[in-house]
């Protein structure tokens, strides 16, 4: 078994909150259902969204360049970061400069994606994920099971638990306001006292030199605009060409994440806070790989809305751990499995190709195309079950061959009735291990043909 | 008109008198059917695999068995899906591959599209409760129906094809068009989660008070059949070319 479905399999063994989970997820789906189809040109935002980015995406070195002058000329130093290692040298070097002990964090992937938090802590710097959903799993020390909502695998009482031990709450008090108030009050001390602040990027506007960062707890803005020192941290594909570009992301982007029109909270960073400092880095990752791949070339265009996870059946029935990649789900398993083939081969498989993700992506990254052709991939790279991959042979070469095939098939339907199901449901035949088989009819289609059975 | 009836292999071998009723069904509407009997498979499983480099031979048998009809029909969406999305790697823009590829129709697609609604009687009453399993592939690649995710306006040429039934009740579903969670050989690497969301789909049909799940892909109905045999629930599965045929229950 490949590790996805061992993990899904554990996530499914429990029926109650496996159900809860599915619903919960399916809840947000439908009230991104609800906010898209209240704007006519939703479809057409789509498209505008899909345009900006590929033509964006093509044309990265100009725009990156251009973003770098014009952030530069506002004030703010610009990083580039090969690599995650290089990414989390750069923030440490800066937090060194300044003798900073204590770090807040709003939400970032990209930092998930790099390690940044152990990273730091090795070198004695405090690290505070202050994002609510971020902060419960850091307490709880797991990663986030989903980009946009990082601790919707646990349930109110999980939460209540995790605040008592590590927040001092009442045990046993599961009310969300007492809980999130005394998350809040917490935040707010570690807001007060940290030297730095670190933020995600959602978009990078080319032209202005500036980014902006979507919440909706304001977080990001105590974090960036209360210490002196402001790090923000970006993949390459942040960038967008023109302020006027971004209107069509933040219309798709809450939409599409949680069905709210808008985000709480779309803050401009444009400059260091009066007497501070600012920073950029932009992180490559492998991402640029990506640009350099026709077929996976168009997933550098998520806007990291989460709507592809929220829609996946199996995202909402196995988990976001079950990916054990950074970012679970649809987009995380080709950027998973593309990244690294060899750990994640399983991901591009957990998925029926049902195409429910590529619809309701708001820039219409071609995510089941993707993953078939990551599959394909896969198989040629002999990253896939070598017992798997011998039966398909067997299959294909079998089909070459009709008239073996119609054999095989008339002795498999006079057998199979006669064998007494204790060999029939034996333990090679995962199917039946919940299934019944379906039942073997007398003929097949082609005998009935052959033998005239079909004008009756 | 010349039309060659494509007839998934598992159908072939486990459902023959869905098979059946499809030949009659396009028999009756006056129409020349021709049954190729060299056809086997059309290489979904191996591809959806990984494996497609081994469907090679398969595709270019399914061309040159087909390629001299005038419309190509089979009663299954996804290896429909298969034909026209995964063919091309094997052919470099082939003209009698093109011409496939523009031909070929799932049964209801081409009543709804070729034949047209107004042109059918298929004179068959069904007083039953029926609930209609979009599968994917049919649904989302063929868009024999609009995508829930979509925001366009909505039409479904199952429904419409249904709808000319006498005495039938299509219930509403919870979930318009959620994956059964079939996936070909995601059935067994993904065994858990597959069977769950065919327990939830089936459920989601009981809830509706469905007698009757039907659909357009017996592959996903086989699987919940499969699920419903077991834990013995009170539905029925249909593929919907015996519903139109007039098949009872």
């Amino acid at each position: 078994m490949s590790s996805h479905s061992v993990n899904a399999s554990k996530f499914v063994a429990n029926d109650e909150r496996m159900h809860w989970h599915d619903q919960a997820l399916w809840f947000v789906r439908e009230k991104r259902d609800k906010a898209s189809k209240s704007i006519p040109e939703w479809e057409q935002l789509r498209e505008f969204a899909n345009q900006i980015k590929t033509h964006t995406m093509a044309n990265l070195d100009t725009y990156l360049l251009q973003f770098e002058e014009n952030a530069t000329k506002k004030g703010i130093k610009v990083h580039f970061a090969f690599d995650a290692l290089e990414h989390n040298q750069i923030v440490a070097k800066i937090l060194k400069e300044h003798n900073v002990t204590k770090l807040v964090k709003s939400k970032s992937m990209l930092t998930e994606e790099c390690h940044l938090n152990p990273y730091l802590e090795n070198l004695g710097i405090e690290v505070i994920d202050t994002d609510l959903g971020e902060r419960i799993v850091q307490l709880r020390n797991e990663p986030p099971s989903h980009i946009v909502l990082p601790a919707i695998h646990l349930k109110k009482s999980d939460v209540s638990d995790t605040f008592h031990e590590h927040l001092g709450t009442e045990q046993g008090n599961y009310d969300p306001t007492y809980l999130t108030r005394a998350a809040r009050g917490a935040l707010r001390e570690d807001f007060l006292t940290a030297q730095a602040g670190l933020t995600g990027v959602n978009f990078a506007i080319a032209q202005t030199g500036g980014v902006v960062v979507c919440t909706n707890e304001g977080n990001a803005d105590m974090g960036a605009s209360v210490p002196k020192l402001h790090i923000a941290s970006m993949g390459i594909e942040k960038i967008i060409p023109r302020l006027e570009d971004l209107s069509v992301f933040t219309r798709l982007l809450a939409r599409s994440a949680t069905g709210q029109p808008i985000t709480s909270y779309t803050s401009h960073f444009h400059a260091p806070v009066e007497g501070g400092e600012m920073h950029i880095i932009i992180v490559d990752n492998n991402r640029s790989q990506f640009l350099a791949s026709e077929k996976n070339k168009k997933a550098l265009n998520c806007i990291r809305c989460g709507a592809c996870m929220n829609t996946c059946p199996v995202y909402r029935r196995s988990g976001g751990h079950s990916y054990e990649y950074v970012i679970p789900g649809p987009i995380g398993s080709i950027l998973g499995s593309k990244k690294e083939p060899e750990k994640h081969n399983s991901l591009p498989f957990a998925c029926t190709l049902c195409g429910s993700c590529t619809n309701v992506c708001p820039v219409k990254i071609d995510l089941d195309s993707q993953l078939y052709s990551l599959r394909q991939d896969l198989a040629n790279a002999n990253l896939i079950d070598p017992k798997k991959k011998m039966a398909m042979k067997v299959t294909a070469w079998l089909m070459s061959k009709p008239a073996l095939f119609d054999f095989v098939g008339k002795m498999a339907r006079k057998i199979i009735p006669k064998l007494p199901n204790s060999i029939l449901y034996n333990k090679a035949n995962v199917w039946g291990k919940q299934r019944d088989l379906p039942k073997m009819p007398p003929k097949s289609f082609k005998e009935m043909f052959k033998d005239g059975e079909l004008d009756d | 008109m010349r039309i060659g009836l494509f007839i998934p292999c598992f159908m072939n071998e486990l459902y023959p008198n869905i098979c059946k009723a499809t030949y009659k069904l396009l028999k009756n509407q006056g129409l020349q059917i021709e049954y190729p009997l060299n056809q086997t498979c059309c290489g979904q499983p191996m591809a959806n695999s990984g494996c497609s480099k081994d469907v090679k031979k398969l595709a270019i048998e399914f061309v040159k068995t087909f390629k001299d009809f005038d419309y190509i029909v089979a009663p299954s969406g996804s290896c429909v899906a298969m034909v026209k999305e995964h063919y091309a790697e094997f052919f470099d823009n082939d003209k009698d591959y093109n011409k496939v590829k523009a031909s070929i129709y799932e049964v209801c697609e081409f009543f709804h599209d070729i034949i047209k609604v107004e042109n059918i009687n298929f004179n068959v009453s069904f007083p039953h409760k029926v609930g209609l399993h979009n599968s994917c592939h049919g649904h989302r690649v063929l868009k024999l129906a609009t995508a829930s995710e979509l925001n366009i306006p909505y039409d479904s040429k199952l429904k419409n094809l249904l709808n000319t039934i006498s005495d039938i009740e299509l219930i509403t579903l919870r979930r318009e068009d959620e994956c059964c969670g079939f996936g070909g050989t995601f059935s067994v690497q993904e065994e858990a989660i597959s069977v769950a969301m065919g327990k939830d789909r089936i459920k989601d049909h009981l809830d509706s008070n469905a007698e009757i799940m039907t659909g357009a892909d017996m592959s996903c109905l086989m699987h919940m059949d499969g699920i419903i045999n077991r834990d013995k629930n009170p539905i029925k599965v249909m593929h919907i070319v015996e519903i139109l045929a007039g098949v009872k229950p």
